[in-house]
Parts: structure tokens; sequence; C-alpha cells
């Protein structure tokens, strides 16, 4: 039969089949057609704005992708149909999202002068011009409660999430699924809860730890869940070996389970906090919303980003608004800085 | 040296059916406590679950024995002179069937959406994109409520509103999208749009997890029979990843029905039944806690109390039947 | 480096520098591969392979795990592409085409060249009809008679007599044995010309083993098939040619390749005579 030699030495890897020339003319083509017909599209519907044009864009991809697949190999055109669709689906959604952080930043900018995060609103009015005021009381007030939401929530997910691990208790099924369920409590329900329980019969007003209380049941189950999820990754054997050299339980869990764990742990408590930060409806049934900086947390309102932003909004006029969107601004960044801790703190990226 | 290895005193015969010894921890005193400290500490969850419950019925009571199912029928909310319990009438009707609307628009809009999200990602994506748009989407899923409803009211409103004139003037004569006016701006649609854009991340989350465990191998017997990217998810990924679809999809249901600043911010909440979905009228149970919250007197808090009770039994079955959902398909892999 | 492919039998003209024009491809070989290289990012796994599969015969690729046997099967149906961080060089010659030519629709030439997996993966929502013509069903071909060739394919591939009277149980009820012949069936719907398999038997007890390899022989009177596995007996009992792979701590090649009863009984290189006498595996 044949020999064939062939140097190897100048042979250089290569990947023929991706996207050639041709077939990225052709994509480029097709949707320059698309882009065609959504501008007739528009024309004749009226559709608004850019958006408008984005979606006959869209719509029109569809239906030539469509059309396409009756001409050409069936399966490859309707392959290449599902591709467009789903890509497109993806970066509809990224939009509206991309959208609220610009606005954030946009519409909140006007809001921040020299005095705007260490003033409060205690002789301004929201109306008032933006030079004037601040949300120094909101900032503290969200801070405050989240500090004590966390000395009550992070100790109790910890323990939850020991229980189901490692004492594997006859319960622990229970309280998982439990903990589960806890997570679909909506949050104006918990506030209704610790409005009657602990601001009516407790402390008889408003006040910034019912407000943390409302945080701490909405944040327990995040807590408890991640807390479970770090401990699990810990191996056995680890454990085994603690155990071989006469160690309690008490010992192991405190001294080798628990040390391996620690900034999974941090990372669980500091993504719970990221997501009661932002909760309002609790806090107007708790703590209520105050404009004077104070860290009276016992009784009294107690003012809170989230209430801060709802209140300005509120108001309705021009500087109120813009304020509500230098609130959301601040909220975010602290969602933010939050998140940025988990994961730095936490290490490698919990990521599927 | 010893020759013998078996000792003497060994049994000779063993019975057919051995006896077992019990074989069990002790734990010792300081474990005992660690025990009971940790395990006290976990019924926490159950205790205070169990609370709420209790007392949101405690307060309540008083107004289901005074409507009976009414209070669930019945439209009307009316505190009437706060003093006299018989000028009173309280009914959720119209808002659960605002939460129902508003949750199922955000249902049938967010679950595409999700599902798209989470092939993209997990097929379709290029690998070195894809930690950095997880992450994205973690942080997404973390924006506040408020946030949206600030950005949902003075954002959003122009283009939802006039999508809402547009569905009117060229499919205006399906019932579903009738107006008594020409006012499209806080209708139920906008406010759904709203709450679908909260509940893409939870439901992608859930279907990417569950699509990420479709078996591989049958996907390449496919490739194998000269199938395209698309003939394998089709024929293996989605109906393998169906139930994780749909118990995502729940999941996002019971955020949607819960869900209150937003909807207060973005839906004109009006006390009547209402299906037309372009309308502005609406309203859903949470926005109306909160609405009516700030005057109630002794009487309709309770009523607002009864109402809250409601929601959170609605919330909490839609959320275990996801979980149960979405726990089969997970159970069939470990 | 050099390779051979002999055949006593036939007398073949022998040819050839660099870049060859497909023409000369010699007529009795379905497929030839010439200077196939293969990476994984910059991972060198296979290096200038160059084999010829004469039509309708059985080629067995043998060598120790991990040199690269399968990721060279899986270049010859366009399977290796996707893995992402997959490169190749090289010609692989179907009929005088090149495979990888710009162009050349990938789907298409899986219809031509199959592939049966090492681990039986019938398709578990899909009934033993339904699997036998999932192909067809995938690709949009139209059959015309559907019973008649999900007949005829079952039978072909050994199946025929235990199913035919529940063709509408589902895939996953079979043995793991049954469940492998209901693949091959599969991968016979769609009438290719050469049949891969990547270690077919590896999973299974050595009864359905057996059947299996019997099957292979019917198929080789009107197919090509080119089976990797790691049983030297089974290429000995199952192969007409054998190629044997190796690599030194380095990308995989090929030491040698040529008729099964060469290489086992007269090997020319040192190694390939250690590999078939069990000195290493």
């Amino acid at each position: 039969m044949t020999t064939t030699f062939i140097p190897d030495t100048l042979v250089k890897p290569a990947r023929p089949w991706r996207r050639t020339h041709r077939s990225t003319l052709a994509m480029l083509g097709f949707m320059v057609l698309a882009g065609l017909s959504s501008t007739g599209i528009v024309a004749v519907t009226g559709l608004a704005g850019p958006l408008g044009w984005y979606v006959a864009f869209v719509f029109s991809l569809a239906v030539l992708g469509f059309l396409g697949s009756f001409f050409r190999d069936r399966v490859v055109a309707v392959d290449l149909f599902a591709t467009v669709l789903i890509c497109t689906a993806f970066m509809t959604v990224l939009i509206p999202w991309v959208s609220i952080f610009y606005s954030v930043i946009k519409r909140g900018a006007p809001a921040f002068y020299k005095g705007y995060l260490t003033t409060d609103m205690l002789v301004t009015s929201s109306g008032e011009a933006l030079n004037l005021g601040g949300l120094s009381h909101a900032i503290v007030g969200t801070l405050l409660m989240l500090t004590i939401a966390s000395l009550i929530c992070i100790p109790l997910g910890i323990i939850a999430a020991i229980y189901i691990v490692e004492i594997k208790g006859r319960f622990a099924g229970v309280v998982r699924f439990l903990t589960q369920a806890m997570s679909g409590v909506p949050s104006i329900v918990a506030g209704l809860f610790i409005y009657s329980t602990l601001v009516i019969l407790v402390f008889h007003s408003f006040s910034g730890i019912a407000g943390a209380c409302a945080l701490a049941i909405l944040m327990l189950p995040t807590v408890t869940r991640t807390a479970e999820e770090v401990l699990k990754l810990v191996p056995d054997h680890l454990r085994a070996a603690s155990y071989a050299l006469g160690a309690s339980q008490t010992q192991t869990t405190f001294k080798v389970v628990l040390p391996s764990v620690r900034s999974g742990l941090i990372t669980a408590s500091v993504l719970g906090l990221a997501r009661v930060a932002g909760e309002t409806a609790p806090l107007l049934l708790t703590s209520g919303y105050f404009i004077k900086l104070t860290t009276n947390v016992r009784n009294g309102a107690i003012g809170s980003l989230p209430t801060y932003i709802f209140s300005t909004l509120g108001a309705g006029t021009t500087e109120s608004v813009t304020r509500a969107w230098g609130g959301a601004c601040v909220l975010l960044a602290l969602i933010l800085i939050l998140f940025i801790g988990a994961r730095s703190l936490g290490g490698r990226n919990k990521g599927r | 040296m010893p020759t013998q290895l078996v000792s003497d005193a060994s049994p000779e015969t063993s019975p057919d059916d051995p006896v077992g010894r019990v074989i069990a921890t002790e734990y010792g005193p300081s474990d005992k406590v660690f025990r009971g400290v940790i395990t006290s500490g976990a019924m926490m969850s159950l205790v205070v679950l169990a609370l709420i419950g209790a007392f949101l019925l405690f307060r309540g009571l008083e107004i289901f024995r005074d409507f009976g199912f009414g209070f669930i029928t019945n439209v009307v909310w009316d505190p009437g002179d706060g003093i006299d319990k018989a000028t009173a009438s309280f009914g959720i009707g119209a808002m659960l069937v605002g939460s129902v609307v508003t949750a199922v628009i955000a249902l049938l809009i967010a679950t595409p959406f999700a599902m798209g999200t989470a092939l993209f990602l997990e097929f379709y994506c290029p690998s070195w994109l894809r930690i950095f748009l997880t992450s994205v989407l973690d942080l997404v899923a973390a924006i506040p409520s408020v946030i949206y409803g600030v950005w949902g009211y003075a954002v959003f409103m122009k283009y939802g509103t006039s999508w809402g004139r547009a569905l009117n003037e060229h499919l205006g004569w399906l019932p579903l999208f009738h107006v008594p006016s020409q006012n499209f701006e806080r209708s139920p649609l906008i406010a759904g749009m709203v709450l679908a854009l909260m509940i893409v991340p939870i439901t992608t989350s859930v279907a990417r997890a569950v699509y990420s465990q479709a078996p591989r191998d049958q996907i390449d017997a496919v490739y194998a029979l000269g199938g395209s990217r698309w003939s394998g998810i089709r024929h293996i990924v989605l109906p393998f990843g169906r139930s994780g679809l749909i118990g995502g999809a729940m999941l996002g249901l019971g955020r949607a029905l819960g869900e209150t600043v937003a909807v207060y911010l973005v839906l004109n909440l009006v006390f009547r039944i209402n299906f037309e979905i372009l309308a502005s009228v609406g309203g859903n149970v949470a926005s109306l806690i909160a609405n009516k919250f700030a005057e109630a007197g002794e009487y309709e808090l309770k009523a607002l109390m009864a109402a809250g009770l409601v929601l959170f039994l609605v919330t909490l079955l839609v959320n275990f039947a996801a979980t149960a959902i979405v726990g089969r398909t997970r159970g069939t892999e470990s | 480096m050099i390779t051979m492919l002999t055949d006593n039998t036939s007398t073949v003209e022998t040819t050839h520098q660099q870049a060859s024009p497909a023409s000369e491809v010699a007529e009795t070989s379905a497929m030839e591969t010439r200077g196939i290289h293969a990476w994984f990012g910059k991972n060198h796994v296979l290096r200038n392979v160059s084999l010829q599969f004469p039509t309708n015969s059985v080629t067995g690729l043998i060598g120790p795990s991990g040199c690269g046997k399968s990721t060279f099967l899986r270049l010859l149906n366009r399977m290796h592409e996707f893995i992402p961080t997959a490169a190749m060089a090289g010609e692989v010659f179907l009929d005088g085409q090149d495979i990888y030519r710009p162009g050349a629709a990938a789907a298409e030439l899986r219809l031509r060249v199959g592939m049966v997996f090492q681990k039986p993966n019938p398709f578990p929502s899909m009934t033993i009809q339904q699997n036998v013509l999932a192909g067809p069903t995938l690709s949009k071909t139209k059959v015309a008679d559907k019973k008649d060739l999900v007949e005829d394919c079952l039978t072909r591939a050994g199946l025929w007599k235990e199913v035919k009277d529940r063709l509408d149980a589902y895939g996953s009820s079979l043995s793991g044995g049954q469940q492998q012949r209901l693949c091959i069936a599969r991968a016979l719907a769609v009438r290719p010309d050469v049949l891969l398999m990547d270690e077919p038997c590896s999973a299974l007890d050595p009864g359905s083993t057996l059947r299996i390899e019997e099957t292979i022989h019917e198929l080789s009177e009107s197919m090509t098939i080119v089976i990797v596995t790691h049983n030297m007996q089974q290429a000995a009992r199952v192969s007409d040619y054998c190629a044997f792979f190796l690599s030194e701590d380095g990308p995989g090649h090929l030491v040698e390749a040529g008729l099964t009863s060469m290489i086992f009984s007269n090997p020319s290189d040192q190694r390939t005579a250690d590999y078939v006498q069990g000195r290493f595996g």
C-alpha cells in the first residue's frame, strides 16, 4: 500500500472547523438583511425608538432564520436559528440590568456633594436644593441594623449548619427542609410577624432592634444553607483523623472542622448580609423611618437606606427623586462592597 | 512461641441467627453540652417558622371568625369608621387576584428568558466569559427590590406604557387587552415585566444547575448520529432538565407572589378585581399590607395580619412544591 | 516517521511526498489519514499518524491506555472538535475528500462515519424502535419503510430475535450487552460506510462480548470497521489489521501497523513484540 512521509517539525495546530471568512461574511449579510427589514417594520408599525428597532430586529432574525431553514440543510439551519434565538434572549435580558446600573449612577450622581454622606435630613426637607441635607442617618441606621442582625443570625445559622452536618441529629432533615421553606417567607410577612411581637408587645414603638430581627429572619436561611454547603465540603477523613486521636466531638468541631472552613463561613455571612441589606418592606413595619441621625436602636424609629429611598421617592419632587437615586447609588455600592468582600474573603469562586 | 491462633475459649458453634450487640457512642459531658446547645440552636428555625404562623393566626383569627371564607373572596376593603366593627368589611379577593395576575405575567415572561440564559451559559458561552457572567448573575440577583421599583417607576415606565399602548392598538380585540381609558401607565403588565426581571436570576440558577448534570455521553451519541448542538439540547438536555426548569420557575413564582415594594412603586393600587392587564389598575396582597399599615386601627390591623397569613401560606405552598419538584431531578442523579 | 500498512494480496502503487492529490489514494481504502496530529491546548497528544483503513475490513487500534487511540478515533468522525481546546493538523480522507476541508459539513460526515461508544448509551426517553430510528429522525431524513429499517438494523446487530416482540419497551430495560447492540443498530440506521467503535465491549460481560464480536465480523462484510481495544485477545480475534500506538513520554504515535497475523506472530518493532507478549501494558 502507500507510504507517506511528512516532516512533522513544521506542523502547527489548526482548527479547520472554526468559522471561516466566508461563513462570517454570510452571517453578517444575514444580519444586514434583518436590519433592513426591521427598519421597514418600524416605519410601518411605529414602534418607539431604539428599543422598538431592537424588537423588530429580533423578530426579523427569527423570521429570516425560519425561512432559511427551508433552503439549506434543515438540521444546520434549525441549529443556527436556535443559536440566534438563545444568544438574543440572553442579550435582551442583559439590557434592563445594564440600564439599572447606568441609571443609578447617572441619575444618582447629582445628589452627591461634599456633605452628602455626612449630613442627615433633620433640617432639610427632601424637596429642597440638592446641596443641602444628606443620608448619613440612613447609612448609620442600615449599618447598625445589619450589625445587630449579623450578631443574631450568624451564630444561629452556623449552629444550625453544624447540627445538620456534624451532629446529624434526628431532626436534621426537618431543619434543612424548614430552613429552605423559610427562605420563601415574603419579606413583608417577616415584618408583620416582628411588628406583632416585638413592636407591639415589647418595645411599644418602632425600633432598630425590631428591624434587625426582621432582617435576621430573612437572612437566616441564606447563612444556614451556605454554611451547610461549606461544612459538607470538609472531607470526612479529616474528622476521622481527629477522632482517631481521641478528640471529642466538641474539640473536633471547634479545632479541626471550623478552622478549615473559616473563609467559607465568612462568605456565607457576608452573602446573607448582601441579601437583606436592601430589604424595604420589613423595615417599613418595624423600624419605620426617621430623618435624624441617631444610634438609638431600642426605641424610636430609625432611618435606613431602603426606607430613605422609599420616602424620598414618595415625596415626588424632582429633587427628592434625585435623592432617591442617590440613595439607590449608595445602597448598590454597599451591596457591591459586600459581594466583593464575600468573594475575596471566601477565596475560590463557588460558581458551579 | 504460641502455635495456636484460636483460643480455647472461643465458642465452638455459632447460632444461625446471631444476636447483634448494640454499639453506639456514649458522648462525654462536654460533648453532651455541645450537642445540646447545637440542637437547641438549630431548633430556632423551626421555632421561628412556627411562631410566625402562630402569631399571625392568633391576631387574624378574629377576622376569620367574623368573615369566614368571605375574607378571601370579598373584594371590598373598608375599615369603616374605625370604631364600630360592624361597619368594616375586609376582603382580599381583589388583591389576591392581583397577586396572582402579576405573578403569572412575570412567570410567563421570565421563564423563556431564564431557560435561554441557562442554555446560553451552559452550552453556548465561551468558558472564559462564563465565570464572569455567572458572577454578574449572582450580583444581579442581589439587587434590592426597592431599586427595581425606582427604576421601574422612573425609567422603564415610559417604555412599558408605549408597549401597552401598541398592544392595545393592534391586539385590543382580545378581552385581556381592553382598557377603560387611554391611560396605560402603572399597569399590571408593567409590574409583571419588572417582576419578571427580578425572578430571572433565580430560575436561571436552578435551571443551569440541572442542565449541567445532563448526561454528556448521550449528547455525544446525538452528535455521533449527525445531530447538531441544538439537536442535543432539544432531545436530551431539555427533557432531562424539565423538572428543574419547572421547579426554578415555581421558586420565581413564589418570590413574585410575595414581592412588595417593587409592585407598590410601579402599580397603581386600586381595590377591585381586574384582568385587563393593560389598564392602570391592580395591586397585590403584599402592597395592600404596606399601603394600609400606617393608618390602620386595631381591627384593620388584625385584618392585615390575616392577609399576611394567607400570603404566607400561599408562598409556603408554592415553595414546598418547587423544592419537591427540583429535588426529584437532583435525587435521580445523586 | 514512516508507516506501512501492508497487504500481501493486493497490489497498490507507492507514491508521495507531502500534500499529494487525493486521487492517488488507493482505491481499496475507505478512509485514510495523513500526518494527523492532535492537541488539547498546548498539550501535543498525537503525532504524525498516517494510516489507511482498507474497505470492508476490521482494523484494530491497540496500545496501552493514554496513547491517543480514542483521540485518533474521534478525529475520524470530527467529534474531537467538540472539546473547546482541541486542535489538529493533517488530513483525513473519506472517498478521496479531506473531511476537514473548508466548507465540509461535519454533521453529514457523521452520517457516513458512525460511532459506538464505550458505555452503552441508548436514549432513555425513547423506545427501542425510536432509538434505532433516532439517526434519521435527528437528521430529518425521510425513511420509506420504518419497520423494515428497524428490523434490518436490529438483525444486523444481532438483537432482532430478542426484542422483536417488545419494540415499544424503553431502551433502558435491556441488559448491558443488549443495550450495546441497540446502540450498534442505532448507528447502522443511517447506513454509514465506516463504523468506529471505542472499546465497545469493555463495560460488558464475556458472553455479551463474544456476541458483539460475532456481530462485528458479520458487519465487516459490508462496511469498514475501526475498533479501539485494550484487550489484545479481542484484537487478535476480531481484526484483520492492527495498528499499534505508543506514547513514550510525549505525544502518542503509530509504531507499527499491518496484518493482525503479522503483528502478533512476527512484528518488525521490538516494542510491538513486547506489548503483544504482555511484557508491558
